[in-house]
């Protein structure tokens, strides 16, 4: 059955409280979710009150103040810190954001940190990828086609190129997956939004000779039907891409190849 | 998720699994055939409905008995039918994970819902041979 409770073990209990350092004006508590593999036992809700003054605008300006002035057993992945490399994702307020493009200011209250939902946690806020980007490789995301090489580069005309717009802007976050209820219930056999984003972006392209055969491997009842069209992927997205349209489009293409 | 406990399988290689089932398509569009047939068909049957609240016993054993009824009255069954089974077997599909419960409950949905609808069929067709 769908899992509509987390188990006892799972559920987070209140964890410790970092006050802010003395004199600090205007500060705002950051609850994060905290697990440690080595230790075991429930996951707690620590809060750390951070002080604005001296902290950069972004929640992972204050993560990152967190670890180094608070707290450094805190762990969690960030690498850009602008928004292309996709790791720092995870559930800011109730959604899934990229802690680097989002503002303190946005969020009203307690800022609320958790790892991606409904993925395996390996610390704190890191989660387990290793079968998303196993789904990820299974559709194949790279260039295929039987055709020579020629000299120079494959042409593509600007119209065919701008076919990939809204495509080749994804940097693999994994927000939108991650927020999808249909992934969560079937994250075994589903592909979620990110890889069939990823699969229409190849599917798309036209230098690419294997679109017979990706949509071969899609045409699945989970694979690729499981999506329900429930948006959520689209809504979550920090990159603004439109992932359900994507999906859409690969329907669209099963049906014109019957 | 990581691997279960004694299973060594690449991450890939379990995603890869049995491969796709190559199916999935025509469920879709029939999903989608039926929903559309059932708008015109949905207001036909309510409007036969509030039709035969007024009306007296024959009246409304010829209008039921009439080929034109149990035309559409038998297309309005099968794509309902047809339209609900579809639905319920994604609902089924998405969040039953037994096995034994799961092919149950998609069997059980079947028995039933064409049950139902032969069941109405038939009906309709009593009423046109034998006039109720």
């Amino acid at each position: 059955m769908a899992e509509l409770t987390l188990a006892a073990k799972d559920r987070p209990v209140e964890g410790k409280k970092f006050p802010a350092p003395a004199g600090a004006k205007r500060t705002r508590t950051f609850k994060v979710y905290r697990w440690d593999p080595d230790k075991g036992g429930n996951p707690r809700i620590d809060s750390y009150e951070v002080d604005l003054d001296t902290c950069g605008p972004m929640v992972l300006d204050a993560l990152i103040k967190i670890k180094n002035e608070m707290d450094s057993t805190l762990t969690f992945r960030r690498s850009c810190r602008e928004g292309v490399c996709g790791s720092c994702a995870m559930n800011i307020d109730g959604t899934n954001d990229l802690a680097c493009t989002k503002y303190i200011a946005d969020v009203k209250g307690d800022v609320k940190i958790y790892p991606l939902p409904h993925m395996a946690v390996v610390k704190d806020l890191v989660s387990d990828l290793n079968t998303i980007f196993a789904q990820y490789a299974s559709i194949e995301p790279w260039l295929k086609a039987d055709t020579a090489a020629p000299a120079r580069e494959r042409p593509q005309s600007p119209e065919e190129r701008a076919r990939l717009d809204g495509l080749w802007e994804c940097i693999l976050c994994f927000c939108c997956s991650t927020s999808c209820p249909s992934y969560w219930w079937n994250s075994d056999r589903y592909l979620g939004p990110a890889v069939l984003l990823q699969a229409y972006r190849w599917i798309a392209d036209s230098r690419d000779e294997a679109t017979g055969q990706r949509l071969d491997n899609l045409e699945d009842p989970f694979r690729l039907y499981r999506c329900h069209t429930i948006m959520n992927c689209t809504k979550t997205c920090p990159k603004g891409l439109n992932p359900a349209k994507a999906i859409g489009e690969i329907k669209k293409l099963m049906v014109e190849r019957r | 998720m990581a691997n279960a406990k004694g299973n060594l399988r690449s991450d890939l290689g379990r995603v890869r699994g049995l491969g796709s089932a190559k199916e999935g398509v025509r469920h879709w569009w029939v999903q989608r055939v039926t929903a559309i047939a059932l708008i015109p068909l949905s207001l036909w049957f309510v409007a036969g409905i509030v039709f035969l609240i007024d009306v007296d016993r024959a009246t409304a054993i010829q209008w039921l008995g009439s080929p034109v009824t149990l035309g559409l009255m038998s297309l309005f069954l099968i794509a309902l039918i047809y339209h609900t089974v579809l639905g319920l077997q994604v609902v089924i599909e998405d969040y039953i994970h037994s096995h034994a419960v799961k092919l149950t409950l998609l069997l059980a949905i079947q028995f039933a819902g064409w049950g139902l609808a032969a069941a109405g069929i038939i009906a309709m067709l009593l009423i046109t041979i034998y006039g109720g």
